[in-house]
């Protein structure tokens, strides 16, 4: 390498392109952050559902963030099935204990994990959801089985707060 | 760009043009040296030109009645096609003109695939031609969410999570894009600001486009270069401003066709439903001019290779100068090359309509192979075709086959041989 001397013009410019960097960035982040959800939106961030009305072998659907939220109270022939399969079998292995801490009730946002479709309930070759887009099926346990989606419905954040009701968020 | 120094006439007119030189560019434009062999194929950048002029004109009407909210939006464009004068019209010619401006497209650019125009030394036109078509897309796509019907609410579900096949940030990118959980009111909104802004993207565009063009000039269908100006070559006003007028004239027809007597068969019934988050068209489908690259996505079975295999459909449109190895322009001097053009095509059709039927069985195989055979097309028949082609031979001018009668390889073997 050739000795090059570095001298106070070379400092300079370094300096200033830093100092530039930094005054570009600062000015254009708050015109990107601006496109993401805003207080108001993160505001409606929970919301409590009553489900004493729903018996074994229904399916409500609630609105959470803009989403639909599946709540299904399943029959014991739907849990069985969930807990039979094996892991092997599965595209993105989930135990069902794992997805319902409380057997009977399912809950889980109802988008389809390819494009964000609404699956239809009790459709499909697995007697659980099928999403009309692109051809996904799901199992009893809302995991994927079949078709271009790459994982399980989303299993959102949830408690009972008592018997009857549960706080979504 | 000055072919000679151009003088105004009045004494107004000279000191005008000396501080700026509309009246030079006016001229260059009018006197511009056109090929002589231009056949109606040439005629839909003066159309496509039209259809752009179309869609800002109707879009400015329509955004002064539009309300861009995710709770009236629904309700004012049904306020517009009952309430203001002559809505309707205005919002039937906006919606089809949609459709017209890409027919004109497609049209456009499958002219450009049968005459090599976008080869050397015009490959800058071809790329930013092929940028004004994903701008188009964009466009097209962000209109059709306005109405905020179920097809407007779904379709933007669809494509937005599109991004979510990116690793890592793809779900951060789709919230940002919403400005929320999912396709709501910022979503809307920000969709109508960036529908406005495209299409003067797109003028900027064109005018680069044509500037591009304006350099090496036109190719023609006999894909040869031309000395311009000369006796191949006709000044662009009057000839071709009259053949373009007629052209559009004709275009016009088949436009005013969709507008007055069947406005909404281009269009898809449940976009006159409103828009709700909770129920899902049993059958989505996006616009008819986006269906050929919906079945690439479809037909493949990863999520990730699918929107990559899309977006490679249309980004490998831009390296096509480069992967079309062959020397000769025209397919009309390429017999093979000539037959593999019309089987794209077909293989282009043949997608569009699997990409309207539902994904599976046989639609879906068919899907699959068309998928397989478009990529084959453009990276390996073409390099390969350039090279074993044997290709017919190249009249010397344009004037050389008309002058002396038809058959171009007697002239073309005469010539060689005077040469020799």
């Amino acid at each position: 390498m050739s000795e090059k001397k570095t001298n106070r013009r070379d400092f300079l410019f370094t300096a200033t392109y830093a100092v530039g960097a930094v005054g570009l960035g600062a000015t254009v982040w708050p015109m990107i952050d601006q496109m993401n959800p805003d207080a108001s939106v993160k505001a409606l961030a929970s919301t409590e559902v009553d489900v004493s009305s729903v018996t074994p072998g229904k399916t409500i659907t609630v609105l959470w963030r803009g989403k639909p939220v599946f709540i299904r109270r399943r029959t014991q022939d739907e849990i069985t099935d969930a807990r039979s399969v094996k892991l092997e079998d599965l595209k993105d292995p989930q135990k069902d204990e794992d997805r319902a801490k409380d057997p009977e009730w399912l809950v889980m946002l109802g988008v389809c994990t390819h494009l964000g479709c609404v699956p239809l309930d009790q459709k499909g070759d697995y007697n659980g959801w099928f999403c009309p887009c692109h051809g996904s099926h799901y199992d009893t346990s809302g995991r994927i089985r079949k078709g271009p989606a790459p994982t399980n419905m989303e299993v959102p954040k949830y408690e009972f707060v008592n018997a009857n009701t549960i706080k979504i968020g | 760009m000055s072919d000679q120094e151009y003088i105004p006439k009045s004494k107004f007119g000279k000191w005008f043009n000396d501080r700026l030189p509309l009246l030079t560019l006016a001229s260059h434009l009018t006197d511009y040296p056109t090929p002589k062999n231009l056949n109606y194929w040439w005629t839909f950048g003066g159309i496509l030109t039209f259809c752009l002029i179309t869609q800002i004109v109707t879009g400015l009407t329509l955004a002064m009645h539009y309300i861009a909210h995710a709770d009236m939006a629904f309700e004012s464009v049904e306020h517009i096609m009952r309430d203001v004068n002559y809505g309707w019209l205005i919002r039937y010619i906006h919606a089809n003109g949609a459709s017209m401006f890409f027919l004109a497209v497609y049209i456009h650019i499958f002219r450009s695939l049968f005459y090599g125009s976008y080869k050397s030394p015009r490959e800058i036109i071809w790329i930013i031609g092929i940028i004004i078509y994903l701008l188009m897309m964009a466009a097209a796509f962000m209109g059709y969410v306005l109405p905020w019907g179920q097809m407007s609410f779904w379709g933007a579900t669809v494509i937005t999570n599109l991004f979510s096949a990116i690793p890592l940030v793809g779900e951060g990118i789709v919230t940002w894009l919403w400005g929320g959980y999912s396709v709501d009111n910022p979503t809307l909104t920000r969709f109508f600001t960036l529908h406005y802004l495209i299409p003067f993207l797109i003028l900027g565009l064109v005018v680069l486009h044509i500037w591009a063009l304006h350099v090496p000039g036109n190719n023609n269908p006999i894909g040869i270069d031309v000395k311009k100006p000369s006796k191949d070559t006709v000044p662009f006003h009057p000839y071709i401003v009259i053949k373009d007028g007629f052209a559009l004239l004709m275009f016009m027809i088949v436009f005013a066709f969709f507008v007055f007597y069947a406005p909404n068969i281009l269009g898809h019934a449940d976009n006159y439903i409103e828009a709700d988050p909770l129920v899902t068209p049993a059958h989505i489908v996006p616009e008819w001019y986006l269906l050929p690259f919906y079945a690439i996505l479809r037909s493949v079975p990863d999520k990730l290779l699918g929107v990559v295999a899309m977006l490679s459909a249309i980004l490998i449109l831009a390296a096509l100068p480069w992967l079309d190895t062959s020397k000769i322009r025209s397919a009309v001097f390429r017999p093979l090359y000539k037959q593999f053009y019309w089987i794209l095509v077909a293989d282009v059709l043949i997608l569009g309509y699997v990409g309207a039927m539902p994904a599976e069985g046989l639609y879906l195989l068919i899907a699959r192979v068309a998928t397989a055979y478009y990529f084959l097309h453009f990276l390996l028949i073409l390099p390969i075709l350039g090279l074993k082609e044997k290709t017919l031979p190249v009249p010397l001018s344009i004037t050389e086959p008309i002058l002396g009668g038809s058959p171009n390889l007697a002239t073309a073997k005469n010539k060689e041989k005077l040469n020799n």
